[in-house]
């Protein structure tokens, strides 16, 4: 991953005088990007066009009357983008009501899906900055879950200082399992990505027992969920209780900034970005890279571990088996698109909190499954992993392909 | 065979790589093709190659025009290559490699291996090229490796033989017996393109000499053509080939190292029981064939490997057991072998480069942020003073060529002040231009009263800059020399020849050519030569 100073976008190919426009497009990052979820959107039509019972019985006599099969299936394509656009931007209908909630109300759920993605995709992407592959998102956001459930429903505390302590438990968890990782590889050189992995299995075993243990697990016992988090532990909505947007959004936003102070401002980020771009040189230079592994795993920890905390004290009541809710190895993509640094972050996990949000109303409004926006999501993924065929499909002349597919496929070399 | 090549022209983007470039080869000569880094050499010798296709001029073969549009038809014409990044498949046998793409089978589809080891032990007798064709690749020294893609240009029938940088990989021993091979092939009747930057080879082994520089042909030469004048045909200004230096004034001790061993990871002893002070002042060179320990004493002097014995003060210091971090601060400067490998890291801009050792001290962070603009104007005068070719301060160090990354490095290092420099290879894989430049920095840190130790493998190099030197050979330190002995004698004792047999060993050296074979230098530390240089 190649930095700069003084941005974080990644720094343009040297510039060529006299280069066709449509080169320079094609190098352009932010172009590949958007034209890559374009592509993923036709994809994704064309899945849903299938999916529709009407345009799949007008398929069977397609050669007698194709025009039946185009008018259901471009039909099932809108009314499909439609639902996904009012779920999660604005919806007309919902509105008309004239409630504020009718007005923001898909807004609020597109942000309450994005603030853990955020915070876990900013987790993934400072520790690929440091050369690290951090696939523990799950078990770290498992762990702050935990620590700051565990304080939110145990302890007994004043309002203020309470929900404080349980934010601040909750980092803590994540930091824990995520520097455990760190320290494996600084002390023993096991390899990140195999250490995270099974520290996910021990953290959602781990969960699973505590929620059969007393104290921790809500009576009757009767079912594997937690006590209930306690009010003055709860971070405050920002829009009413209608909305479950809540003060969890700022502290992602707020994460943002922090990394992006952190990787383009301050010494220590100058240290974690040396070793992750070349340990030997960093060596050379006096860096110690085993505290830079240490500490990078530490701080995404701590990150992954507030997405917890957003999920446990910002969204749901209590603590339940699938607290992650995916969010863990959907931050790896998140990290992807918004190609490992803060901007890029928050404007992928907004993306993938709509898609979140409005495929909810695309399935229960025009039945279209909800995995389709995984298909989506995924699609995305792929088409910018692979640069060279984005290029291809939209006839843009670029860098090599192997260029983008090298930058995210580096971690692995750990 | 003749091959001319007529006005060829090769462009990339708004980049002229080639400019109607012009060049004849005789039978039966060895023509080299002189100039610096980028200058086009390897570009022109890719379109004879077939890999690129020309956008201009021509190529004829024995006077007959000809067109290439793979390597395959340039092969068919009868014209070889060896890349400086050697082809081979390292888990291969030298018979497997030679063969590979061309091999022959018997009934059944079985390669016939007892013909390919039988063609290769012919090819080596015909032309003196001794290789062991069972022996797997990986196992053999560049030298030999480089002799394996010879023989397979040369068994299939390449009558002009192109040698991109084929010197760049080779210890000086390897390079003069490369030298013989070039000249029994010549005599044998095969042309021979030699590509290279070296003055000091083209001289020995060309018959004639084509310069290029920018793409363009500046001259053809005979070998007769002084040093001096080959460099500023190149360089296109005047080129001073020795450093004017004033004797040295060493002052007090720096460096004191007593008794230093280094065991690397594999249990073999890389540096054994080596003892030397180098005082403030004065230029103290490591000379030896490369991988005789100097690497690993390097790396042990910076903190980087552990001592497995011994101590090293600096300044009356125990910095024994001090990390690099220390060692940096307490005044010593580094410029590592391999600048790409632990100089510089590729994708950070030259403004982060410049300031790799130093980002966490004033001025440029205050408390835990970093100074932007301190590191910007830094950045800035770092550059002008360095002459370091560059269109901005925030392009990535991969952008720049090798003379101007070492450029970056030693700007960085000698930009604070040091007690000590720390040297090694500063040249490798510099054109002739920026040798110069880094060579005066050298000179101008020792006359600041900055000690220096310098590591090489280039006898000139040693020979025009060290006030005294040291000649590592497996892991010791075999003699100590004063400035102005013969290179003979250093060269002697590279080879391994004892200071006290060296009176007789000249006696007899008239007898020999050059030091005597492959000396078995540990493997070991050979392996990681090349993959530097691979990188």
């Amino acid at each position: 991953m190649t930095t700069t100073a003084e941005t974080e976008t990644p720094p343009a190919p040297a510039p060529e005088p006299e280069t066709p426009r449509r080169r320079s497009l094609g190098s352009n990052t932010v172009v590949v990007t958007v034209l890559a979820f374009v592509a993923a959107m036709a994809v994704g039509g064309i899945l849903i066009a299938f999916a529709d019972e009407q345009t799949r019985t007008a398929s069977s006599y397609f050669f007698a009357y194709p025009w039946d099969t185009f008018r259901y299936g471009f039909a099932a394509i809108g009314n499909g983008y439609l639902a996904l656009f009012e779920g999660a931007i604005f919806d007309p209908g919902r509105a008309a009501n004239g409630t504020l909630n009718g007005y923001l109300g898909p807004i609020s759920e597109t942000l309450t899906s994005a603030t853990p993605l955020i915070l876990g995709g900013l987790s993934v992407g400072l520790a690929f900055r440091a050369g690290l592959f951090n696939i523990g998102g799950q078990g770290q956001i498992i762990l702050g879950a935990v620590f700051a459930g565990f304080v939110g429903f145990h302890w007994d505390m004043p309002i203020g200082i309470h929900v404080i302590a349980a934010v601040l438990a909750g980092a803590l968890g994540g930091a824990l399992w995520g520097g455990l990782a760190g320290l494996l590889k600084a002390k023993t050189g096991a390899h990140e990505v195999i250490s995270t992995i099974m520290l996910n299995y021990v953290a959602l075993d781990l969960l699973g027992y505590l929620l059969g243990v007393k104290g921790f697990q809500a009576p009757p016992y009767g079912q594997a969920i937690s006590e209930n988090i306690d009010d003055n532990a709860r971070l405050p909505h920002l829009l009413g209780s209608s909305m479950r947007v809540n003060v969890s959004l700022f502290i992602a936003l707020l994460g943002a900034v922090f990394f992006w102070w952190l990787m383009t401002r301050s010494t220590l980020g100058f240290k974690l970005r040396a070793v992750g771009g070349n340990q030997f040189a960093a060596r050379t230079a006096g860096i110690s890279v085993e505290r830079g592994y240490i500490v990078v795993m530490l701080i995404a920890g701590a990150l992954a571990g507030l997405a917890g905390v957003a999920q446990i004290l910002g969204t749901n009541p209590a603590i339940t088996g699938d607290i992650d809710a995916g969010i863990g190895f959907d931050a790896i993509t998140v990290a992807l698109l918004g190609r490992a640094n803060a901007g890029g972050t928050v404007l992928a996990g907004l993306l993938f909190g709509a898609l979140r949000a409005g495929g909810v109303q695309m399935q229960s409004s025009t039945g279209t499954p909800v995995d389709l926006v995984e298909v989506i999501q995924a699609l995305i993924v792929m088409f910018i992993a692979a640069p060279a065929l984005v290029r291809a499909i939209f006839r843009l002349r670029g860098r090599g392909g192997a260029v983008g597919a090298g930058e995210l496929a580096k971690g692995w070399n750990g | 065979m003749k091959l001319e090549l007529r006005g060829i022209t090769k462009r990339f983007g708004s980049l002229i790589a080639n400019d109607s470039i012009d060049l004849v080869v005789e039978p039966g000569e060895i023509h080299a093709l002189l100039g610096e880094n980028g200058a086009g050499k390897s570009t022109l010798m890719n379109v004879l190659y077939g890999l690129y296709q020309p956008d201009g001029g021509q190529i004829l073969v024995d006077d007959e025009p000809v067109s290439f549009h793979d390597p395959g038809d340039a092969m068919a014409a009868g014209i070889g290559m060896v890349h400086q990044h050697f082809m081979l498949i390292p888990v291969f046998t030298v018979a497997e490699n030679v063969e590979l793409g061309h091999e022959r089978t018997r009934g059944l589809g079985f390669l016939d291996k007892r013909r390919a080891r039988a063609q290769v032990a012919e090819v080596s007798k015909k032309y003196g090229l001794e290789v062991p064709p069972d022996a797997l690749v990986a196992d053999l020294p560049v030298g030999v490796q480089q002799r394996v893609e010879i023989v397979k240009a040369l068994i299939r029938d390449a009558k002009v033989l192109i040698l991109d940088e084929p010197t760049a990989v080779l210890t000086p021993q390897e390079t003069d017996e490369l030298m013989d091979v070039m000249r029994s092939l010549r005599d044998g009747g095969t042309s021979i393109v030699f590509i290279t930057h070296k003055l000091r080879e083209v001289k020995a082994v060309a018959d004639r000499i084509t310069v290029i520089r920018r793409g363009k042909v500046v001259g053809e030469v005979g070998p007769e053509t002084p040093a001096p004048e080959l460099a500023s045909m190149m360089v296109g200004r005047p080129v001073q080939l020795t450093v004017d230096r004033k004797p040295a004034h060493a002052g007090e001790p720096v460096l004191q190292v007593e008794g230093a061993r280094v065991v690397d990871a594999r249990g073999q002893v890389s540096v054994d029981d080596v003892s030397f002070t180098v005082h403030a002042g004065e230029i103290f060179a490591i000379a030896g064939v490369q991988g005789n320990g100097q690497t690993e004493l390097t790396e042990a002097l910076l903190g980087i490997l552990p001592l497995d014995g011994g101590r090293i003060t600096l300044d009356g210091r125990d910095v024994t057991r001090a990390d690099v971090h220390d060692i940096l601060t307490a005044g010593v400067g580094y410029v590592p072998e391999d600048r790409l490998h632990d100089g510089l890291i590729e994708g950070f801009t030259i403004a982060e480069n410049l300031i790799l050792d130093a980002h966490d001290t004033a001025p440029f962070a205050r408390g835990a942020s970093l100074d932007l603009a301190r590191i910007r104007s830094n950045a800035e005068e770092r550059v002008a003073e360095y002459d370091v070719r560059t269109q901005s301060v925030d392009a990535p160090a991969s952008t720049l060529s090798g003379g101007n990354q070492q450029k970056v490095v030693l700007a960085r290092e000698l930009s604070r002040p040091l007690r000590l420099l720390v040297a090694s290879q500063p040249t490798r894989g510099v054109d002739v231009g920026s040798m110069e430049f880094v060579h005066k920095q050298l000179v101008a840190a020792r006359d600041q009263g900055t000690a220096v130790v310098l590591v090489s493998t280039e006898l000139d190099e040693v020979l025009g800059l060290a006030d005294r030197i040291a000649v590592m050979y497996r892991g010791s330190i075999i003699g100590e020399v004063p400035s102005g002995t013969s290179a003979e004698e250093i060269g002697l004792l590279m080879a391994g020849t004892r200071p006290e047999q060296l009176d007789h060993a000249k006696l007899s050296a008239a007898a020999v050519s050059g030091p005597a074979g492959n000396p078995a230098f540990g493997a070991d530390t050979d392996d990681r030569d090349q993959e530097g240089e691979a990188r």
